[in-house]
């Protein structure tokens, strides 16, 4: 198998970073779950909140597209 | 077929199952042409004349295509839709109006009462983004969400016009928004860097989010088509292009949601900056 | 791999969000579609769906206000027709009084009438039996006389008639 280091830096580096998003998995559970939870013990609250629900999702998907998109570079423009 | 579905209630399973079948039926029958996998996940977002020739800034190419497309799709919703004005509505009136007043509502509902105003600007961003989204799911589409240069134009729009707005309602005032009053003295210049930084991050999150979750589904459904050349795992991998399918239809109503509902609130911040 | 090669053969044109070169075209094309849907919305569509709700509350609203009214509509009639009820009642009441009346006036006349006439029968049933009996006591007067007169008569006496008839009448009076 031929190849450079320089490539199996990069595709390591890849991989590591495709971790992230993997925190970012967890924090938009995070948010769905306490949601929920909160959704369940007083319903009649629930539907005013699902705005608060998506733009907290959001901000926890924004920092794990940007390990998405650090990946991404890495792979094809680097 | 029709036979089939005219036996059975369920004329929308039978034909799902159906078309499931053909497709595997093809891919066994179709030869790979050649030996190893062929991964070109990202040929699918690639700009193309649709006349030929080199890619000037006025060049129609599949971006113009659909682009146009969406701009189609938006008029038959809610301009032909809404054609009939009908006290009690038919059903693509009641879907124009029910568009209408989900944008509506959640821009009242976030940015409040004042950022009214600026409905038809939000509206034409929700329009496009979920059309374009939408229309690209279509077999061998384009989707100009999948683009940066889309959608870091559609932020920078929304983040220039936000922050223009925000000085010219509230003058110096709109600083305040950096300035947090509730923390306590010492560690407001701090949060005041925070936010400074995270207010010009927002154009760069609110543009990668919509590309990336667009890019990173199309992608993810091309690699699974690709592992359906080997025989063996044919229909594990279209089990999985038809999941991965159904969640992208959730993620381009969503994206769009989460792309107008951030304007929304941004808009709100521009409106009110005062914590 | 095919990555590789693939990498190789377009370089940075591996990813095709980052061609540079075709920015420029994306972005006018992007302009131009947001600048026609902005305007066929906030010319054609949005008036149009704003009006056609604002027409479908107007109506709902004209609808509720129509139903109130024919509401209260009903709830006058109800009341007219209680009223009525209440003074057809109330004639009904008065007419059998008045009638009540009547009779109890003609009956007392009646009464009145049959009283006086019983009266005035008793007043007549009086004098005669007042008159048989005067007449009764004069003819036992006579009959006493007579008696008086023969007996005495019997006795060979010359009857005296005006003593006679002092006796006979100190006897009837004690």
């Amino acid at each position: 198998m031929e190849g450079n280091i320089a490539e199996l830096g990069k595709y390591i580096g890849v991989g590591l970073t495709a971790i992230g998003m993997g925190g970012a998995a967890i924090g938009v559970g995070n948010v769905a779950g306490s949601y929920l939870s909160g959704a369940l013990r007083n319903p009649s609250a629930a539907a005013s909140q699902t705005a608060t629900l998506f733009i907290g999702m959001a901000f926890a998907e924004a920092l794990g597209i940007f390990s998405f998109l650090v990946a991404l570079l890495l792979m094809f423009a680097v | 077929m029709s036979d089939q579905a005219k036996q059975s209630g369920g004329t929308g399973k039978v034909i799902f199952f159906a078309i499931l079948a053909l497709i595997v039926i093809a891919i066994f029958l179709v030869p790979t042409g050649h030996g190893g996998l062929a991964f070109h996940p990202m040929d699918q977002f690639e700009i193309k004349a649709l006349f030929g020739g080199d890619i000037h800034w006025y060049t129609v190419t599949n971006a113009t295509l659909w682009m146009g497309l969406t701009v189609l799709g938006v008029v038959l919703l809610l301009v032909v839709g809404s054609s009939g004005r009908a006290i009690v509505p038919s059903k693509g009136q009641s879907i124009a109006e029910l568009t209408y007043g989900f944008v509506y509502k959640m821009l009242e509902d976030v940015g409040g009462k004042d950022a009214v105003r600026y409905f038809p600007y939000v509206m034409t961003l929700f329009c496009f983004i979920a059309f374009s989204n939408v229309l690209g799911l279509l077999p061998v589409s384009f989707t100009p969400t999948t683009h940066i240069a889309v959608t870091g134009v559609l932020a920078l729009l929304v983040f220039v016009f936000v922050t223009v707005l925000g000085f010219v309602k509230n003058g110096a005032a709109f600083l305040e928004l950096f300035w947090v009053k509730s923390a306590p003295l010492a560690l407001r210049p701090v949060l005041a860097i925070i936010e400074l930084i995270s207010y010009f991050v927002r154009p760069v999150s609110h543009s990668i989010r919509l590309a990336g979750n667009m890019m990173a589904g199309h992608a993810v459904i091309k690699v699974f088509a690709t592992f359906a050349a080997i025989k063996l795992i044919a229909p594990v991998s279209i089990a999985a292009i038809a999941a991965m399918y159904g969640l992208e239809i959730l993620v381009a109503f969503i994206q769009a949601y989460v792309f107008t509902i951030l304007t929304c609130v941004y808009l709100k911040d521009a409106l009110h900056p005062a914590h | 791999m095919a990555t590789e090669t693939h990498g190789a053969v377009e370089g940075a044109a591996g990813m095709p969000q980052l061609e540079l070169a075709h920015f420029p075209n994306q972005i006018f094309w992007l302009l131009v579609t947001l600048v026609v849907i902005y305007f066929v919305l906030s010319k054609v569509a949005l008036p149009r769906i704003s009006s056609v709700l604002a027409e479908r509350s107007g109506t709902i609203m004209n609808d509720i206000s129509a139903a109130e009214e024919l509401k209260l509509k009903a709830q006058d009639a109800e009341n007219a027709y209680n009223k009525a009820l209440a003074e057809a009642k109330a004639e009904a009441q008065r007419i059998s009084g008045e009638a009540n009346a009547a009779i109890q006036a003609e009956l007392d006349v009646a009464l009145a009438k049959a009283d006086a006439e019983i009266a005035a029968k008793a007043a007549e049933s009086e004098a005669a039996i007042a008159d048989i009996r005067d007449n009764a006591a004069d003819s036992v007067k006579i009959v006493a006389k007579d008696t008086a007169k023969e007996l005495v008569a019997a006795f060979g006496g010359k009857a005296d008639a005006k003593t006679l008839t002092a006796a006979i009448n100190a006897r009837l009076k004690g």
